[in-house]
């Protein structure tokens, strides 16, 4: 089966700018994949260039197995959700919903019925009257949900479809966007630069840096095994040491780390000088000085957070750590000295670039 | 594909079925009867296009046919016209005065346009426009329509200045002419002939545009930096220059001050002097000049005002500068470029201005009103009149092109547009004094002319005999109980009801072609823009008698013989005020948010439905406006016009100014008052309408009413 997206060695420069450099990649029919990456990574330019509101400089773009990297946007099997929704503000919600069938070619009866349909599904039956103007931001968002999917595109292209909502409001409606999709099984492409949506929503999550794909693959792994420590960094909070890898033993390395000496998977790092990724909430305080298997530090910052505590944590005087603990019931005062354990589940090595 | 199959179909019924020329034959009868061999290849350039279209796509061929199909039409065109061949060398070529045709008609017409569908869909299919057949025939369309009807008869200009009268090539008195005395000429300062009229019409634009400036900046200050009531004030400024015919002010100025006036006669009966011609001159264009178009530089400079954001005032106030270090370190710096804009423009409305000159010139001459007597004068010199305008226009034209670099490059209106919170600096004593000096005898002033227009005609004759009197309206506007009926007997009747016509019928093409050009400005990315968008503005420096000019040197003779025709009025009324609607168009869709559009493109609607049924609901204050402006532009129209009227199509301004240039002023203010009213009163109603149900209120679209701002300047 063809895949739903297809690009092969895409550029798009907009004059001396390069948004996308040589990108490659391929969406699988019926998953939800996110686009994350920092303001300027090229997300959106993504997203239009499938769209067809701007053209590669270089490469092509397959939809559904077709090459349709000329064709105009009008003639192309996909449906957008506009970050301002874009809705018509001359047209009823109704009419906004009929816009693409009608442009299809659907009849008005058939077309209001499906589109009647898809506003109910999205839970605004009774709201077909209004105007866009009439509606609350998120009852916006969910017809500009509602007119795109009622095409049943062959993709689905989101671009920060959420990020004019509030915080609550958003978490409910990402979750209805990924209920909707698998329950119509559609392909969607979806831009964020919110890592918590994409680590909730997505079958497989794209992390782009400098026009570039910086890794791919799902949530689980991209936090687990980051491949870089940009991904690392960017995808959850990592603390980045240097360490050394000592030797290679099947596919786990031994890995030296101040007094620690631990066996980790080694994802393709030689031995020699490598560095490694430290979550947060892997490394373990207990109040007084350090043993010979744990790590000295003293606590710089702390500030309470309700479910948890945030602590930095200077080792040596020089390296600053970033450490979450559950413990809010006998938090540790700045200037205390800590001895810091590690949990291994929350850490990975990286390969040096 | 079924589009295909229709638009192949087009250029055959235009040929086979389409009267074409004065024998009502079609062409392609003509061609294969034989009569007139030369419209054969027309036919041959359609082959190749037709196999392209109905056999495999070659949008290559088909480009190529239609474009050969064209030129062939051109070339035949301009070879052989009504008196034979159209080149001398053609004739000694082949020894025989050659073949006649008459002007091209609708067939011709009909199978241009279709061919250059063919083009676009040609070009379309290779990918050109993202591959949007609608965007390029536009395209095609707007550029070739401007090319037609700007940039060929601009051309015709220059080509008559290189020939001599009887259409010989004559470079050198090419030359003589355009750098001779008339025109550059310095006598006026060593002695007391007058200058040439190059040096005169710059003299009084540079004058006017400075006056202009300062008195506009003077307003614009008062009416924002104090509490001066502001509303009023600017709805007052901004619709006077729309509605008011150019001469008038002239000719109230005549009417003031002229020898009779009735000032100059009150003067000169309390001081017994001696009654002068002084206003007919410089001092009177001047004077003119600075009346008209000071409400033109206020509406820019106001807008360019508007563009200093307070919290940068209120910074330097915080920073210990007084209220005179902060208008002469911020907001003077500020306004600069605003200041050169405004000057610009009002250099060229100066240079461009012909029936102010007309009227009070005197014997003082500009390049606008010397054109028009190397025209209709005794000396009936159409080449001097062409090199004339050729002079006029390079002025325009640079002026039009410094003042584009300025506005692209140095403006920094709305910099920092979100902080409008904050309250502007005052303003500083000398300049809150300084300007009321300079705005309060232009306001008497102007109350002075428009009462005079007002109220003169209603009286025998103004300043002589004040006489309240009906008569000069009854013999312009009776209407009389006939055999028939009602009639309309008054002189005036004729000339109003043709320029209403022929304004209402340029109305609608104006406004279409000013959106659709502004649509494709906006919205559209192609090669050449920028040219693209400097052809489309430039026809606003194109003075009118200009224009006029190159319309009777272009379209006097076939291939297009369209003078003494309503329709090349109408023509000059839309390439005229095109410039309105692109403004109008750009202005409001700039408020309306880009992602509309790719919402209803990935919708699958494509641009003609998007434009359709998406940007013109949205774009009805822009529609409305063009449509207003065009219409009331085109009544008020004279320097354009005044070349092209004829006996059966008279219009209401050149009417006015052939019976004030006899002295019969009682009627001429009279017509100009009801013009002035008639006009008020369509901008009234329309604004009403358009006030009260403004389409784009929602605050979704943000598209407000356009302001006359928008108009004046983008
Ligand atoms: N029309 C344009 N003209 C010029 N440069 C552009 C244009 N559109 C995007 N760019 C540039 O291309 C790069 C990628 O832009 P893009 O909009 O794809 O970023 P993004 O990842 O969506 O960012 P954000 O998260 O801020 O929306 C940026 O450097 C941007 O400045
Ligand atoms: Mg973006």
């Amino acid at each position: 089966m063809p895949h739903a997206v297809e690009f092969q060695g895409v550029t798009k420069r907009y004059g001396a700018v390069t948004a996308l450099d040589a990108i490659s990649l391929q969406i699988e029919r019926g998953t939800l994949v996110t686009l994350l990456g920092p303001s300027g990574c090229g997300k959106t330019t993504v997203l239009r260039l499938i769209a067809g509101l701007e053209q590669p400089n270089q490469g092509r773009i397959l939809i559904g197995g077709e090459d349709v990297t000329l064709r105009a946007a009008s003639e192309r099997n996909i449906s957008m959700v506009f970050q301002s929704y874009a809705l018509f503000p001359h047209m009823t919600v109704l009419e906004n919903v009929c816009y693409g069938l009608r442009a299809g070619g659907v009849k008005k009866p058939r077309a209001i019925e499906m589109a009647t349909d898809k506003l109910a599904q999205v839970g605004l039956a009774g709201y077909e009257g209004r105007l866009p103007s009439e509606l609350s931001g998120g009852q916006q968002q969910r017809v500009a949900v509602a007119r795109a999917i009622v095409l049943e595109p062959e993709v689905l292209l989101f671009d920060e479809p959420l990020s004019n909502l509030d915080a609550k409001l958003r978490r409910r409606v990402r979750e209805e966007i990924r209920d909707l999709q698998q329950s119509l099984s559609l392909t969607a492409l979806y831009v964020t630069h919110d890592q918590q949506e994409a680590l909730a929503i997505s079958d497989r999550i794209l992390v782009m840096n400098m026009a570039r794909i910086a890794q791919d693959g799902t949530p689980r792994r991209l936090y687990e095994q980051p491949a870089s420590h940009f991904v690392a960094d960017f995808i959850g909070d990592a603390n980045i040491v240097p360490v050394e890898i000592v030797r290679l033993d099947g596919a786990t390395a031994e890995v030296r780390l101040g007094p620690f000496l631990l066996t980790l998977p080694h994802h393709g790092a030689e031995p020699g000088p490598a560095e490694l990724a430290i979550r947060p909430q892997a490394l373990i305080l207990a109040a007084g000085p350090a043993d010979g298997k744990s790590l000295s530090g003293r606590i710089a910052r702390a500030a309470y957070l309700g479910s948890h505590m945030e602590y930095w944590v200077s080792v040596a005087g020089e390296i600053d750590l970033f450490v979450v603990s559950p413990d809010v019931v006998s938090p540790l005062p700045p200037g205390a000295e800590v001895a810091m354990t590690l949990a291994p589940a929350g850490v990975a090595v990286i390969r040096r670039q | 594909m079924v589009a295909w199959g229709a638009l192949a179909l087009v250029p055959w019924y235009a040929l086979g079925g389409m009267p074409r020329g004065v024998p009502a034959w079609p062409a392609a009868m003509q061609a294969l009867v034989g009569e007139r061999p030369w419209l054969i290849p027309v036919l041959l350039a359609l082959l190749p296009a037709t196999w392209a279209v109905i056999g495999p796509a070659r949008p290559r061929l088909l480009v190529w046919s239609a474009v050969a199909g064209i030129a062939w039409i051109a070339v035949e065109g301009f070879g052989i016209l009504h008196h034979g061949w159209g080149f001398e060398a053609l004739a000694t070529l082949t020894g025989s005065p050659g073949p006649t045709q008459p002007g091209l008609g609708w067939g011709a017409m009909i199978h241009v346009l279709a061919l250059t569908m063919l083009i676009a869909h040609g070009l379309a299919r290779q990918g050109v426009c993202r591959g949007d057949v609608f965007v390029v025939g536009a395209l095609l369309l707007v550029v070739g329509l401007i090319v037609l009807f700007v940039i060929y008869p601009a051309l015709c200009i220059l080509s008559s200045a290189l020939r001599d009268n009887d259409g010989g090539f004559a470079p050198t008195l090419f030359a003589a002419k355009l750098f001779g005395r008339p025109i550059w000429g310095l006598d006026c300062l060593f002695g007391p002939q007058a200058c040439g009229t190059a040096w005169n019409t710059v003299a009084v634009a540079s004058i006017v545009g400075v006056a202009t400036t300062l008195i506009g900046l003077a307003f614009a200050l008062l009416a924002l930096r104090t509490r001066m009531p502001m509303k009023p004030l600017v709805a007052f400024l901004s619709v006077l220059p729309i509605i008011t015919p150019p001469f008038v002010i002239g000719l109230a100025l005549i009417l003031l001050f002229g020898r009779s006036g009735a000032v100059t006669i009150w003067v000169a009966d309390l001081l017994h002097l001696p009654r002068t011609r002084w206003i007919y001159g410089i001092t009177g264009i001047t004077l003119a000049q600075v009346l008209a178009f000071t409400p033109i530089s206020f509406l820019v400079m106001i807008g360019v005002l508007q563009g200093v954001a307070p919290s940068l005032e209120e910074a330097a106030q915080t920073l210990r500068a007084g209220r005179w270090r902060t208008f002469r370190t911020i907001t003077w710096p500020l306004i600069r470029p605003g200041l050169a804009n405004a000057f610009l423009i009002a250099f060229i409305e100066s240079m461009a201005d012909f029936a102010n000159p007309l009227m009070i010139g005197g014997n003082f001459t500009v390049l606008a009103t010397d054109i028009f007597f190397a025209v209709v004068g005794t000396t009936h010199d159409q080449g001097r009149a062409a090199v004339l305008a050729l002079v006029l226009l390079t002025f325009t034209l640079t002026a039009f092109q410094a003042q584009r670099a300025w506005v692209g490059r140095r403006s920094y209106a709305t910099m920092g547009g979100k902080g409008a919170a904050g309250r502007a600096a005052a303003l500083p004593g000398g300049l809150h004094v300084l300007s009321y000096v300079a705005v309060v005898p232009y306001l008497l002033l102007t109350i002075a002319v428009y009462g005079t227009i007002m109220v003169g005609g209603f009286v025998v004759s103004i300043g002589r005999d004040n006489t309240p009197t009906l008569r000069h309206l009854m013999t312009a506007f009776s209407v009389e109980h006939g055999v028939g009926g009602w009639f309309l007997s008054g002189s005036a009747w004729n000339s109003l009801i043709t320029t209403f016509e022929i304004a209402l019928i340029a109305m609608p093409f104006t406004a279409a072609i000013g959106i659709v050009t502004a649509w494709l400005l906006d919205r559209q990315r192609f090669a050449g823009q920028k040219s693209f968008e400097f052809l489309a503005m430039m026809s606003f420096a194109i003075p009118g008698t200009v224009v006029g000019v190159s319309y009777i040197l272009a379209f006097n003779v076939p291939p297009l013989a369209l003078t003494g025709t309503g329709a090349i009025i109408a023509i000059a009324f839309a390439f005229r005020n095109m410039p309105v609607g692109i403004r109008a168009g750009l202005a409001n869709l700039s408020q309306i948010d880009r992602s509309l559009d790719e919402a209803s493109l990935t919708l699958g609607a494509r641009s003609f439905r998007t434009l359709r049924l998406v940007i013109l609901p949205m774009l009805r204050p822009a529609v409305t406006t063009a449509l207003v402006y065009s219409f009331v532009r085109a009544v008020t129209a004279v320097s354009a016009v005044i070349f092209l009227v004829t006996g059966e199509y008279q219009l209401a301004t050149v009417y006015i100014v052939g019976r004030a240039d006899v002295g019969d002023y009682g009627v001429a203010i009279v017509y100009s008052a009801v013009l002035i009213v008639l006009m008020l009163l369509i901008l009234l109603v329309i604004q009403l309408a358009v006030g009260v149900k403004r389409p784009g209120a929602r605050p979704a679209s943000g598209a407000g009413a356009v302001t006359p701002m928008a108009i004046v300047q983008g």
